[in-house]
Protein backbone atom coordinates (compact mmCIF):
# COMPACT_ATOMS: atom_id res chain seq x y z
CA UNK A 1 0.00 0.00 0.00
CA UNK A 2 1.59 3.32 -1.01
CA UNK A 3 1.81 6.24 1.40
CA UNK A 4 -1.03 8.21 -0.20
CA UNK A 5 -3.40 5.26 0.09
CA UNK A 6 -2.33 4.61 3.67
CA UNK A 7 -2.81 8.27 4.67
CA UNK A 8 -6.28 8.47 3.12
CA UNK A 9 -7.32 5.17 4.71
CA UNK A 10 -6.13 6.45 8.10
CA UNK A 11 -8.36 9.50 7.64
CA UNK A 12 -11.33 7.22 6.90
CA UNK A 13 -10.44 5.10 9.94
CA UNK A 14 -10.31 8.18 12.18
CA UNK A 15 -13.63 9.54 10.86
CA UNK A 16 -15.28 6.15 11.30
CA UNK A 17 -13.97 5.82 14.82
CA UNK A 18 -15.66 9.09 15.76
CA UNK A 19 -18.91 7.66 14.39
CA UNK A 20 -18.47 4.41 16.35
CA UNK A 21 -17.72 6.20 19.62
CA UNK A 22 -20.73 8.52 19.24
CA UNK A 23 -22.94 5.58 18.31
CA UNK A 24 -22.13 3.78 21.56
CA UNK A 25 -22.77 6.98 23.53
CA UNK A 26 -26.13 7.50 21.82
CA UNK A 27 -27.18 3.92 22.58
CA UNK A 28 -27.35 4.90 26.26
CA UNK A 29 -28.19 8.59 25.72
CA UNK A 30 -30.83 8.48 22.96
CA UNK A 31 -32.22 11.93 23.82
CA UNK A 32 -28.97 13.89 23.60
CA UNK A 33 -29.79 16.23 20.72
CA UNK A 34 -26.33 17.76 20.53
CA UNK A 35 -24.76 14.32 20.27
CA UNK A 36 -27.12 13.37 17.45
CA UNK A 37 -26.16 16.53 15.55
CA UNK A 38 -22.49 15.74 16.05
CA UNK A 39 -23.11 12.13 15.00
CA UNK A 40 -24.83 13.22 11.78
CA UNK A 41 -21.97 15.57 10.95
CA UNK A 42 -19.46 12.78 11.60
CA UNK A 43 -21.35 10.35 9.38
CA UNK A 44 -21.38 12.86 6.55
CA UNK A 45 -17.65 13.42 6.91
CA UNK A 46 -17.02 9.68 6.94
CA UNK A 47 -19.11 9.16 3.80
CA UNK A 48 -17.24 11.91 1.94
CA UNK A 49 -13.82 10.48 2.87
CA UNK A 50 -14.93 6.94 2.03
CA UNK A 51 -16.17 7.95 -1.38
CA UNK A 52 -12.83 9.59 -2.11
CA UNK A 53 -10.89 6.53 -0.92
CA UNK A 54 -13.06 4.08 -2.83
CA UNK A 55 -12.90 6.13 -6.01
CA UNK A 56 -9.10 5.79 -5.98
CA UNK A 57 -8.44 2.46 -4.29
CA UNK A 58 -11.50 0.25 -4.50
CA UNK A 59 -14.23 -0.89 -2.12
CA UNK A 60 -14.15 -0.77 1.67
CA UNK A 61 -17.42 -2.72 1.86
CA UNK A 62 -17.80 -5.14 -1.04
CA UNK A 63 -21.58 -5.41 -0.99
CA UNK A 64 -22.18 -1.68 -1.32
CA UNK A 65 -19.89 -1.05 -4.26
CA UNK A 66 -20.04 -1.97 -7.93
CA UNK A 67 -16.80 -3.50 -9.21
CA UNK A 68 -14.52 -2.82 -12.15
CA UNK A 69 -13.06 -5.70 -14.13
CA UNK A 70 -11.46 -7.90 -12.85
CA UNK A 71 -13.23 -8.34 -9.45
CA UNK A 72 -11.73 -5.58 -7.28
CA UNK A 73 -12.43 -6.95 -3.83
CA UNK A 74 -9.83 -9.74 -4.01
CA UNK A 75 -7.11 -7.33 -5.05
CA UNK A 76 -4.91 -5.14 -2.98
CA UNK A 77 -3.65 -5.45 0.54
CA UNK A 78 -5.74 -6.90 3.31
CA UNK A 79 -5.82 -4.80 6.49
CA UNK A 80 -3.85 -7.24 8.69
CA UNK A 81 -0.79 -7.15 6.43
CA UNK A 82 2.12 -4.93 7.37
CA UNK B 1 -26.10 -9.24 10.50
CA UNK B 2 -22.47 -8.39 9.87
CA UNK B 3 -20.69 -6.74 7.01
CA UNK B 4 -16.92 -6.60 6.67
CA UNK B 5 -15.01 -3.38 6.12
CA UNK B 6 -11.57 -3.70 4.56
CA UNK B 7 -9.84 -1.68 7.25
CA UNK B 8 -8.87 -2.11 10.88
CA UNK B 9 -10.49 0.01 13.57
CA UNK B 10 -6.98 1.16 14.56
CA UNK B 11 -3.80 0.83 12.46
CA UNK B 12 -1.36 -2.00 13.11
CA UNK B 13 2.00 -1.65 11.39
CA UNK B 14 4.73 -3.49 13.26
CA UNK B 15 8.19 -3.14 11.77
CA UNK B 16 10.04 -5.60 14.02
CA UNK B 17 8.92 -9.20 14.62
CA UNK B 18 8.77 -10.23 18.28
CA UNK B 19 7.59 -13.79 18.99
CA UNK B 20 7.97 -13.29 22.75
CA UNK B 21 5.31 -10.55 22.71
CA UNK B 22 3.14 -12.57 20.32
CA UNK B 23 2.98 -15.34 22.90
CA UNK B 24 1.58 -12.90 25.48
CA UNK B 25 -0.64 -10.78 23.24
CA UNK B 26 -2.44 -13.84 21.84
CA UNK B 27 -4.20 -14.04 25.20
CA UNK B 28 -6.42 -11.19 24.06
CA UNK B 29 -7.39 -13.34 21.06
CA UNK B 30 -8.29 -16.64 22.76
CA UNK B 31 -7.78 -16.03 26.46
CA UNK B 32 -10.26 -15.61 29.34
CA UNK B 33 -10.49 -11.82 29.15
CA UNK B 34 -9.90 -11.46 25.43
CA UNK B 35 -11.85 -10.04 22.54
CA UNK B 36 -13.37 -13.34 21.36
CA UNK B 37 -14.83 -13.97 24.82
CA UNK B 38 -16.10 -10.39 24.91
CA UNK B 39 -17.79 -10.50 21.50
CA UNK B 40 -19.48 -13.85 22.13
CA UNK B 41 -20.56 -12.76 25.60
CA UNK B 42 -22.20 -9.53 24.49
CA UNK B 43 -23.62 -10.84 21.21
CA UNK B 44 -25.19 -13.75 23.09
CA UNK B 45 -26.53 -11.72 26.03
CA UNK B 46 -28.25 -9.19 23.78
CA UNK B 47 -31.11 -11.58 22.97
CA UNK B 48 -32.48 -11.62 26.50
CA UNK B 49 -32.10 -7.94 27.43
CA UNK B 50 -35.32 -6.16 28.47
CA UNK B 51 -34.74 -2.65 27.10
CA UNK B 52 -33.80 -1.24 23.72
CA UNK B 53 -30.83 0.64 25.14
CA UNK B 54 -29.37 -2.57 26.59
CA UNK B 55 -30.00 -4.52 23.39
CA UNK B 56 -28.36 -1.78 21.34
CA UNK B 57 -25.31 -1.36 23.53
CA UNK B 58 -24.66 -5.12 23.73
CA UNK B 59 -25.11 -5.40 19.98
CA UNK B 60 -22.82 -2.50 19.18
CA UNK B 61 -20.10 -3.16 21.74
CA UNK B 62 -20.17 -6.86 20.75
CA UNK B 63 -19.62 -5.78 17.16
CA UNK B 64 -16.74 -3.49 18.12
CA UNK B 65 -15.13 -6.38 20.01
CA UNK B 66 -15.02 -8.36 16.75
CA UNK B 67 -13.05 -5.45 15.28
CA UNK B 68 -10.71 -5.65 18.28
CA UNK B 69 -10.33 -9.41 17.75
CA UNK B 70 -9.14 -8.57 14.27
CA UNK B 71 -6.61 -6.04 15.61
CA UNK B 72 -5.14 -8.60 18.02
CA UNK B 73 -4.97 -11.20 15.26
CA UNK B 74 -3.15 -8.69 13.06
CA UNK B 75 -0.67 -7.86 15.83
CA UNK B 76 0.11 -11.54 16.48
CA UNK B 77 0.42 -12.21 12.74
CA UNK B 78 2.82 -9.33 12.18
CA UNK B 79 4.91 -10.20 15.26
CA UNK B 80 5.61 -13.70 13.97
CA UNK B 81 5.54 -13.31 10.19
CA UNK B 82 8.74 -14.57 8.56
CA UNK B 83 10.29 -15.69 11.84
CA UNK B 84 12.03 -19.07 11.42
CA UNK B 85 11.01 -22.04 13.58
CA UNK B 86 14.17 -22.10 15.69
CA UNK B 87 13.70 -18.47 16.75
CA UNK B 88 10.03 -19.10 17.52
CA UNK B 89 11.14 -22.00 19.69
CA UNK B 90 13.80 -19.93 21.44
CA UNK B 91 11.19 -17.27 22.28
CA UNK B 92 8.74 -19.76 23.81
CA UNK B 93 6.50 -20.53 20.83
CA UNK B 94 7.86 -24.04 20.09
CA UNK B 95 4.74 -25.83 21.27
CA UNK B 96 2.44 -23.38 19.50
CA UNK B 97 4.48 -23.66 16.28
CA UNK B 98 4.21 -27.47 16.42
CA UNK B 99 0.43 -27.32 16.22
CA UNK B 100 -0.13 -24.08 14.34
CA UNK B 101 2.98 -23.11 12.36
CA UNK B 102 2.65 -19.32 11.84
CA UNK B 103 -1.14 -19.38 12.09
CA UNK B 104 -3.27 -17.41 14.52
CA UNK B 105 -5.26 -19.73 16.82
CA UNK B 106 -7.39 -18.82 19.82
CA UNK B 107 -5.41 -19.71 22.94
CA UNK B 108 -4.44 -17.92 26.13
CA UNK B 109 -0.90 -16.78 26.95
CA UNK B 110 -0.32 -20.16 28.61
CA UNK B 111 -1.61 -22.08 25.59
CA UNK B 112 -5.06 -23.02 26.92
CA UNK B 113 -7.51 -23.19 23.99
CA UNK B 114 -10.51 -20.88 23.99
CA UNK B 115 -13.62 -22.11 25.78
CA UNK B 116 -17.15 -20.78 26.17
CA UNK B 117 -16.57 -21.30 29.91
CA UNK B 118 -14.88 -17.87 29.75
CA UNK B 119 -18.25 -16.21 29.28
CA UNK B 120 -21.72 -16.35 30.72
CA UNK B 121 -25.03 -15.41 29.20
CA UNK B 122 -27.25 -15.79 32.21
CA UNK B 123 -30.52 -14.39 30.87
CA UNK B 124 -30.85 -12.33 34.03
CA UNK B 125 -30.12 -8.78 32.85
CA UNK B 126 -28.63 -7.63 36.16
CA UNK B 127 -26.30 -10.64 36.37
CA UNK B 128 -25.33 -10.22 32.73
CA UNK B 129 -24.55 -6.51 32.99
CA UNK B 130 -22.45 -6.98 36.15
CA UNK B 131 -20.58 -9.73 34.29
CA UNK B 132 -19.97 -7.28 31.46
CA UNK B 133 -18.66 -4.58 33.80
CA UNK B 134 -16.24 -7.09 35.32
CA UNK B 135 -15.20 -8.31 31.87
CA UNK B 136 -14.26 -4.81 30.75
CA UNK B 137 -12.16 -4.26 33.87
CA UNK B 138 -10.38 -7.59 33.39
CA UNK B 139 -9.66 -6.74 29.77
CA UNK B 140 -8.39 -3.29 30.76
CA UNK B 141 -6.10 -4.82 33.38
CA UNK B 142 -4.79 -7.38 30.88
CA UNK B 143 -3.94 -4.65 28.37
CA UNK B 144 -2.04 -2.80 31.10
CA UNK B 145 -0.06 -5.98 31.80
CA UNK B 146 0.72 -6.41 28.11
CA UNK B 147 1.76 -2.76 27.80
CA UNK B 148 4.11 -3.29 30.77
CA UNK B 149 5.70 -6.25 28.97
CA UNK B 150 6.13 -4.43 25.65
CA UNK B 151 8.78 -1.92 24.62
CA UNK B 152 8.03 -1.36 20.93
CA UNK B 153 5.85 1.73 20.22
CA UNK B 154 4.38 -0.02 17.15
CA UNK B 155 2.96 -2.60 19.58
CA UNK B 156 2.21 -0.28 22.50
CA UNK B 157 0.07 2.18 20.51
CA UNK B 158 -2.65 -0.28 19.43
CA UNK B 159 -2.60 -1.84 22.94
CA UNK B 160 -3.16 1.61 24.48
CA UNK B 161 -6.07 2.19 22.09
CA UNK B 162 -7.64 -1.12 23.06
CA UNK B 163 -7.15 -0.38 26.75
CA UNK B 164 -8.89 3.00 26.36
CA UNK B 165 -11.83 1.34 24.59
CA UNK B 166 -12.31 -1.05 27.53
CA UNK B 167 -12.71 1.94 29.84
CA UNK B 168 -15.33 3.49 27.55
CA UNK B 169 -17.19 0.16 27.28
CA UNK B 170 -17.21 -0.08 31.08
CA UNK B 171 -18.81 3.36 31.22
CA UNK B 172 -21.49 2.38 28.67
CA UNK B 173 -22.35 -0.85 30.50
CA UNK B 174 -22.71 1.11 33.75
CA UNK B 175 -25.24 3.36 32.02
CA UNK B 176 -27.07 0.35 30.56
CA UNK B 177 -27.23 -1.22 34.03
CA UNK B 178 -28.80 1.93 35.49
CA UNK B 179 -31.36 2.08 32.67
CA UNK B 180 -32.27 -1.60 33.14
CA UNK B 181 -32.50 -1.23 36.93
CA UNK B 182 -34.83 1.77 36.54
CA UNK B 183 -36.99 -0.19 34.10
CA UNK B 184 -37.17 -3.25 36.36
CA UNK B 185 -38.01 -1.10 39.39
CA UNK B 186 -41.07 0.22 37.58
CA UNK B 187 -42.66 -3.22 37.86
CA UNK B 188 -44.10 -4.82 41.00
CA UNK B 189 -41.58 -6.27 43.41
CA UNK B 190 -41.73 -10.09 43.60
CA UNK B 191 -40.26 -12.18 46.42
CA UNK B 192 -39.39 -14.93 43.96
CA UNK B 193 -38.49 -14.72 40.25
CA UNK B 194 -41.76 -14.81 38.30
CA UNK B 195 -42.04 -17.78 35.92
CA UNK B 196 -43.34 -15.66 33.10
CA UNK B 197 -40.82 -12.81 33.00
CA UNK B 198 -40.48 -11.31 29.53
Amino acid sequence: MDQNQENLLKEVMAADFTVTDLMLYLDTHPCDQNAIALYNYSVQRSLTLRQEYERLYGPIIAQLTPSKFPWQWVQGDWPWEK
Amino acid sequence: MWVYEKKLEYPVKIKNPNPRMAKYIITQYGGPDGELAASLRYLSQRFSMPTNEARAILNDIGTEELAHLEIIGSIVHQLTKGVPADILEKEGLGAYYSDHDHAVYPVSASGVPFTAAYLQSKGDPIADLYEDLAAEQKARATYENLINLADDPDVIEPLKFLRAREIVHFQRFGEALRIVEDKLNEKKFYITKPKDKA
